[in-house]
């Protein structure tokens, strides 16, 4: 995987983000993901396919992602449930929807939004694809974008 | 101004309609895949807009405009597609097959109401 593919992911995260939630992202380093494990609490997981394949994610710890989705609907959600599970899965489908538009090349399909849910929640990928992982800070916590994508 | 949204997110549903509500729209009937929609269209005609999703389970929003549009009793029912999908040659597949408008999420509520010709 090229590395510069990762900037896309992030400007469309950062727009999505200030559009959305009206929150400025700061970005992190990007690293890569030795081990497929994390230590946040829920992730939205799109899958990509086309001339190259592979998974956006995005993750956060479950105090965030209740803000987050609180701040999207305008009324405070309390409870992990179908409110929070849906509403970071469009997050993360309309982040994958946006980057598309950088990555033309590739003529990307994205699929419909997964939830996984759990502390320590595993996100696995194709063997031998890199996950390269970005961490993100605004001023309602922290949390993670991660990307693998096999490029031919 | 009656409108039909159509997304499988409630999360988005629930955005939208409160932008729809703030711009004085009221009258709105939900939908959460181009089936559902189908239904609600038939049964709650007059609709004036439909706000179609693209990427939904069960019937996409692709499949839903194209089955709206071989019906010529919708022939005045304006669409605009409000999806993620953001590259240029979705909006020209979408306005080819009959789409008025086209609007890529994340969008602010000023953007809704151009695109929704307010």
């Amino acid at each position: 995987m090229d590395v510069t593919y990762i900037n896309p992911f992030i400007r469309a995260t950062v727009e999505t983000f200030k559009t959305m939630l009206n929150l400025d992202l700061a970005t992190g380093t990007p690293m890569l993901k030795k081990d497929a494990r994390h230590s946040y609490d829920i992730s939205g997981v799109i899958g990509l396919s086309g001339e190259a394949q592979g998974i956006i994610s995005i993750s956060f710890p479950k105090v965030m992602a209740l803000k987050i989705v609180s701040t999207l609907l305008g009324e405070e959600i309390k409870i992990v449930g179908s409110e929070l599970t849906d509403g970071i899965g469009e997050l993360a489908n309309i982040i994958a929807g946006n980057t598309k538009q950088y990555l033309t090349q590739f003529k990307l399909s994205i699929s419909l939004p997964n939830v996984v849910v759990g502390s320590g929640h595993r996100i696995e990928v194709q063997t031998g694809v890199p996950t390269i992982i970005v961490p993100l800070k605004s001023s309602l916590g922290e949390f993670a974008m991660e990307v693998a994508l096999k490029t031919r | 101004m009656k409108i039909l949204l159509v997304d499988d997110s409630a999360t988005m549903r629930r955005i939208q309609k409160t932008q729809l509500n703030n711009l004085g729209i009221k009258d709105i009937v939900e939908a959460e895949n181009g089936d559902d929609a189908l239904d609600k269209l038939y049964s709650n005609m007059p609709v004036d807009v439909i706000l179609m999703d693209w990427n939904m389970p069960v019937m996409d929003g692709m499949t839903c405009l194209k089955k709206v549009r071989e019906n010529a009793s919708y022939k005045n029912v304006k669409i605009v597609m409000c999806t993620s999908e953001s590259e240029k040659n979705k909006v020209i597949e979408a306005i080819k097959a009959g789409a008025n408008n086209y609007i890529v999420k994340p969008f602010a509520p000023e953007a809704l109401k151009e695109k929704l010709g307010l």
